[in-house]
């Protein structure tokens, strides 16, 4: 069923995506436009083209399409908004249904001067619980090509969703995600994304707006800028009701003449609310640049804001450590970006954490 | 086992040693006392061979061979250890990555080594008071000052190196660590044994001189602006220094110096 995408095999493992579905509730693929597989294993688990999905739930057009996501916020947004026929992926894990293997999610460009267009909705109802990876990835030796993804998720009260993205481009692949996360009373979103892989340019800001109480936003990704790699790439909480908490945690090595600017914003708006946003950027080149922006707001006097960032070389006080153990200037300095790179995966369960995180490690391995 | 002649080292263009001479045999713990900034710790690090460390004259020759011109994780491989006085935090690199360093550097770069911990690590680990989820911790990060010293003699356990500098242990420690660190570099340094079997070497660098109230010193030096003021018998100048302080042991070694250079005339 999926021979279109079989050769691509061991690529889209990179992107935490696996054909052969092992431990994975639901799986959906699209190739460029075309929606190849669509999968739900689990009982109270949907997944469904969003084209169908539309068709089939009234309510999914009027609470939730284009409801976290502005369609005018941009130019991308707005191309979006104004294909005629939408592609993407429609996931919803039913009120109280919890579901322990990953729905996994591949965007797969396969045609070169194509822009992939697609609009995802994921849905945690109350109490639920659910695990998204999304891989986005094209053939190894790949021209250019635009991908614009809209993703708007919804947690409902006390539910627990977590989503992993893993971008696996290559040097001359542009990327505009365009996400946003709503979370109600006492529910948690944990994204982690990881983009290790060359890119020509990836610009996204991903927004979650805590509006029930206590609601729980954690945002971390890892970037890896190389060649003439452009990011700009950040993260933003809304803490809008009582006794809700954001974490922003991102780790960057920019090298060769990569670009990196790394955002982080928690806006502070109702009491005993907390936030913390850490940004650690490692450039290993005179030509590539850091850019950290975080920034703090708050606008109630009972608020827990804080952040640590720092950007800066490898220190030599830390190779000198290594080397004093036998370690020679090289091994010592790949040991420190493994370490830089080492992210503490949260949310995750821990066999879906092991898989992201050797993802990670072979990636840093390849580089290094 | 370690042979220094004649050493001059700058920093940053400004003398810091100059003309040290120093032997330590086979066996033998030496001391190294003095005040903050005489050199102390300079000393150390041109034996490991630190580059803003420039060794301007002079040799330091470790086993027969000169180590001035070889970089630093090439004299650890010939069997140099340290502890640091105050090593830094590195973040996402755990205790265990650089316990399983130190095993690597002790196979003398065998790199068929599994990524695992081995009883005889958890064993030493637990000697020193670690239990297995510490070792699970950033190296340094948060510690103690306790646990970063003990933390540094347990990566030197696991090392097993000839010649292991230390470099303050016992500062910023409380009692009963110093009590164990002491225990446990007499064991490293095999000081239960007979002179004649020891077969480990060690510079100790102290302000305190705590550390010796545990360990047994061959021989003491004193460092005073880059240069060894007076050597002599362990017992009688930490004694003097610990119960008067440095400026009447320096003093007197002053004067001895002089008298002796006067008998030269």
């Amino acid at each position: 069923m999926n021979e279109d995408l079989n050769e691509q095999r061991e690529r889209l493992l990179m992107s935490g995506i696996d054909l052969s579905e092992k431990e994975r509730s639901g799986t959906f693929i699209q190739k460029d436009a075309e929606i190849l597989l669509t999968v739900a294993r689990h009982a109270g688990l949907e997944v469904m083209p969003i084209g169908e999905a539309l068709e089939t739930y009234e309510w999914l057009r009027r609470d939730y399409f284009w409801k976290a996501v502005p369609a005018d916020k941009d130019a991308y947004t707005r191309a979006a908004s104004r294909e005629r026929e939408v592609k993407g992926v429609f996931v919803r894990a039913k009120s109280g249904v919890k579901i322990e293997f990953p729905v996994q999610a591949c965007f797969f460009i396969a045609t070169e001067r194509t822009a992939q267009k697609v609009h995802n909705i994921i849905i945690a109802e109350d109490n639920a619980e659910i695990h998204m990876i999304t891989g986005c990835s094209v053939p190894e030796k790949f021209g250019s090509a635009v991908h614009i993804g809209i993703s708007e998720f919804f947690v409902g009260k006390n539910a627990k969703m977590s989503f992993a993205m893993i971008h696996n481009w290559t040097s001359d692949v542009g990327v505009r995600p365009r996400s946003a996360v709503i979370i109600n009373e006492g529910g948690s979103f944990v994204s982690n994304y990881i983009c290790m892989e060359p890119v020509k340019s990836v610009q996204m800001y991903p927004v979650a707006y805590c509006v029930g109480e206590n609601a729980l936003a954690i945002f971390q990704s890892v970037l890896y800028g190389r060649e003439h790699a452009k990011m700009d790439v950040g993260s933003a909480a809304f803490l809008s009701a009582e006794g809700s908490r954001a974490e922003i945690n991102s780790r960057a090595i920019a090298t060769d003449s990569a670009e990196i600017t790394a955002r982080g914003e928690i806006v502070g708006e109702r009491p005993k609310v907390k936030g913390h946003l850490e940004c650690r950027g490692l450039i290993l080149s005179d030509r590539a640049m850091i850019n950290a922006i975080p920034s703090l707001k708050a606008a109630h006097h009972d608020v827990e804001l804080s952040h640590e960032a720092a950007v800066g070389k490898i220190a030599e006080e830390e190779v000198r450590y290594l080397m004093a153990r036998g370690l020679s200037e090289e091994e010592a300095t790949s040991f420190i970006i493994r370490g830089f790179l080492s992210i503490d995966i949260k949310g995750l369960p821990e066999k879906l954490a092991d898989q992201v995180r050797s993802i990670v490690k072979i990636s840093a391995e390849r580089l290094i | 086992m370690l042979e220094i002649s004649d050493l001059a080292v700058e920093v940053g263009g400004k003398l810091v040693l100059d003309g040290i001479n120093l032997r330590i045999g086979e066996g033998e713990v030496h001391a190294l006392l003095g005040p903050n900034g005489s050199g102390k710790t300079s000393l150390i690090m041109a034996i490991l061979g630190f580059p803003e460390y420039k060794v301007v004259r002079g040799s330091i020759k470790f086993r027969s061979v000169e180590l001035t011109s070889i970089p630093t994780d090439e004299r650890v491989r010939l069997g140099i250890g340290i502890a640091f006085q105050r090593p830094p935090t590195i973040r996402g690199v755990k205790l265990l990555d650089m316990l399983l360093v130190c095993r690597r550097a002790q196979r003398d770069g065998q790199k068929n080594d599994e990524a695992v911990l081995d009883e005889e690590m958890l064993r030493m680990a637990e000697r020193l008071k670690f239990d297995e989820n510490f070792l699970h911790r950033d190296v340094n990060l948060g510690f103690s000052g306790g646990e970063t010293k003990r933390a540094e003699i347990l990566q030197l356990l696991i090392q097993n190196p000839d010649l292991i500098l230390f470099d303050e242990p016992d500062s910023g420690v409380d009692i009963e660590n110093v009590e164990l660190i002491g225990e446990v570099i007499n064991e490293i340094l095999q000081r239960g044994e007979k002179p004649s079997v020891r077969k480990k070497s060690a510079l100790i660098i102290t302000h305190t001189g705590f550390i010796f109230n545990y360990v047994r010193a061959d021989r003491a030096h004193v460092l005073l602006n880059g240069k060894i003021a007076c050597s002599g018998i362990p017992d009688e100048i930490i004694k003097q220094i610990m119960e008067e302080g440095f400026e009447k042991c320096i003093r007197e070694c002053l004067s001895e110096q002089q008298v002796r250079e006067g008998e030269r005339k």
